[in-house]
């Protein structure tokens, strides 16, 4: 009995220990990474002297244009690619300096997706599975155990005998994912992974990550031309343009701050084009009835997403919602609300402050001249 | 009826010559199919951007490959008189076809191997790198079985240029119905021999082509 106390609070007091180094450590370590490449005379440089940091169980998004550089920067990071000069370490390997047979032992311990799946079409289900874990030389036994583990874990499970001509865009990939998942990687690289997939599809296949993210602790590289990826399932992000980072941080942060041209551009993809939602805005304030009205600014709200319920059960006002974008990502909710609060103007005053003082809900009386 | 129309035709002697044409395009596609595919893949894995990029091998083997191809079949066969006799040890019956029939067309399957690696997904080369896979696992369980039916479908194209190659051959001695058509039937002015040996190779060429399509069909999961 006692003992089993004693061993508790050891492997407690274990895993603490365990996954505060790991949170505090970069898995991902990129320094002044440059990749030219020769096309006859000329010279172009896809990736410019790019260092980065990626911490260990965050999903890391990285988007740009077409051209930008990010197939070759992710393919860089698993040596896909040879550099031009700089390094990239990943764990406690210098994957930029491994000799060949080293390099194939670090690459089963980094798993990658692609946008066309690249599954083989001689194989089933199953055997692409199991193709990662006989290339590791893992038993037969063991293979069919682990492939049925993975099968379940990405919801195919009844399908391991199809072909890959037999499944959906959607399952396609998801046997993309159970097979960089085969070999327990510490670090999932994903090449536009949803681009290739219709927009209900792709969410599925975003769940998929956050989940595995999560019940892993999987560090995740994901790159994509689509900002409504980084939204959904990003930590961070960092924005590329010819070749370099031109802006990153938390996604919150760039979503509510951009600063680089090419950033609000991405920003304006999910979130609709802000600056003329003001301008109908201030149309509609020029309106006699429009008093009283709110802006609410959520940016990484979790605790105060039932604001306005609170605020009509709390208050005796009526709450009219005039416009407004709230898009959740992975810190929470991001986006603005105009509101107008109707009713006896002293309930409006108690309101007005309740949120000022007792949120942390930025909010901003928006006046209208009469 | 046979005594009639067939008044030249002895079947114990038909059926040796069917067997002999068998006996040389079995074995010569054998040989063919494994020098064929080392060849193809030799081109394949050392062009340009290739696993084992090298411009002088693949210079060399492209060479050889031309130059064999080029090489009219019935002027091959007696350019290798030599090599067969110092092989063999003879220069007549099935067995000594078997080299001219395997130089002739291994080269030409060499090119319908290298056509078909080129078919293979490069993103499917790509992920298996990706996987730390070493050149020998790509080779066996990416490069071959996904470019398996073409291969397939090659070595039919093939089969069917020897099924023609082994009926030269037999007109300067190798045996086969190709010999039995020209001694025993064009020779002896006994056209009906000449017919029947004809009837039988399409006979042997469509046999072919049904199991080279068969089975290409079967592996292709695509
Ligand atoms: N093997 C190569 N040889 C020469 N140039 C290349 C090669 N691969 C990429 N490039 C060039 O490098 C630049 C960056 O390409 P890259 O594929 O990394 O862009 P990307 O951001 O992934 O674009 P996309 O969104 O279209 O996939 C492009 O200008 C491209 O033409
Ligand atoms: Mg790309």
């Amino acid at each position: 009995m006692y003992t089993d106390v004693f061993l508790f609070a050891c492997r407690k007091a274990f895993f603490n220990g365990y996954f505060l180094t790991e949170e505090a450590s970069d898995v991902i370590k990129i320094d002044s990474l440059t990749k030219e490449f020769s096309i006859g005379e000329k010279k172009l440089t896809a990736v410019n002297d790019l260092s980065l940091e990626i911490q260990s169980g965050e999903i890391f998004g990285i988007i740009g244009y077409s051209g930008a550089g990010k197939s070759t920067f992710i393919r860089l990071l698993n040596r896909l690619e040879t550099p031009s000069s700089g390094s990239v370490t990943i764990g406690d390997k210098q994957i930029t300096t491994l000799s060949k047979k080293d390099l194939r032992n670090a690459r089963q311990d980094i798993g990658m997706i692609f946008q066309h799946f690249n599954l083989l079409w001689s194989r089933t289900v199953q055997d692409n599975i199991a193709f990662p874990l006989e290339i590791a030389g893992v038993g037969k036994s063991e293979r069919q155990k682990r492939v049925q583990e993975l099968v379940d874990l990405v919801g195919l499970t009844g399908r391991e005998k199809a072909y890959p001509s037999q499944l959906s865009g959607g399952q396609k990939q998801r046997v993309g994912i159970a097979r960089a998942l085969a070999n327990r990687p510490n670090v999932l690289l994903c090449d536009e992974a949803t681009s290739a997939l219709d927009p209900e599809t792709t969410n599925s296949i975003l769940d998929l990550l956050v989940s595995i993210n999560k019940k892993l602790g999987l560090t995740i590289v994901m790159i994509t031309h689509e900002m409504h990826v980084i939204r959904k399932i990003c930590d961070r992000v960092a924005v590329m343009e010819k070749g370099s980072i031109v802006e990153q941080g938390d996604v919150l942060e760039v979503f509510s701050h951009p600063k680089m041209p090419v950033t609000k551009k991405f920003v304006k993809q999910v979130m609709g084009d802000t600056d003329e939602d003001e301008a109908e805005m201030n149309q509609l304030f020029q309106n006699e009835n429009n008093r009283n009205v709110l802006r609410l600014h959520f940016i990484g709200e979790t605790t105060n997403q039932a604001l306005i319920s609170q605020l009509a059960k709390k208050f005796d006002i009526d709450l009219n919602i005039l416009q407004g974008k709230i898009t959740q990502t992975q810190r929470g909710a991001y986006g603005t609300l105009f509101v107008q609060l109707i009713g006896d103007q002293h309930e409006i005053d108690k309101a007005v402050q309740y949120i000022d003082e007792q949120t942390s809900v930025e909010m901003e009386v928006v006046e209208n001249e009469r | 009826m046979k005594d009639e129309f067939f008044a030249n035709l002895d079947l114990a002697e038909l059926y040796q010559a069917t067997y002999e044409t068998f006996y040389m395009t079995i074995l010569s596609l054998i040989g063919t199919f494994i020098i064929g595919i080392l060849l193809g893949l030799l081109l394949y894995l050392t062009a340009k951007d290739g696993i084992w990029q090298n411009k002088v091998i693949n210079w060399i083997v492209a060479a050889f490959v031309n130059i064999f191809r080029a090489i009219p079949f019935i002027i091959l066969i007696l350019l290798l008189f030599p090599f067969t006799n110092f092989l063999i040890g003879t220069v007549r019956g099935p067995n000594a076809a078997l080299p001219a029939l395997i130089i002739g067309a291994a080269p030409f399957y060499a090119r319908l191997v290298e056509i078909g690696l080129k078919e293979v997904d490069k993103g499917v080369v790509e992920a298996a790198k990706a996987m730390g896979a070493k050149t020998s696992t790509i080779i066996f369980k990416v490069l071959l079985p996904e470019s398996m039916p073409a291969l397939v479908s090659g070595i039919t194209v093939t089969a069917i240029a020897l099924i023609g190659y082994t009926a030269m051959a037999g007109v300067i001695g190798a045996g086969g119905l190709g010999n039995y058509a020209y001694y025993f039937g064009f020779q002896r002015r006994a056209f009906d021999i000449v017919f029947v040996c004809s009837v039988a190779i399409i006979v042997i060429v469509f046999i072919f082509q049904f199991i080279g399509d068969y089975i290409a069909n079967k592996l292709d999961k695509r």
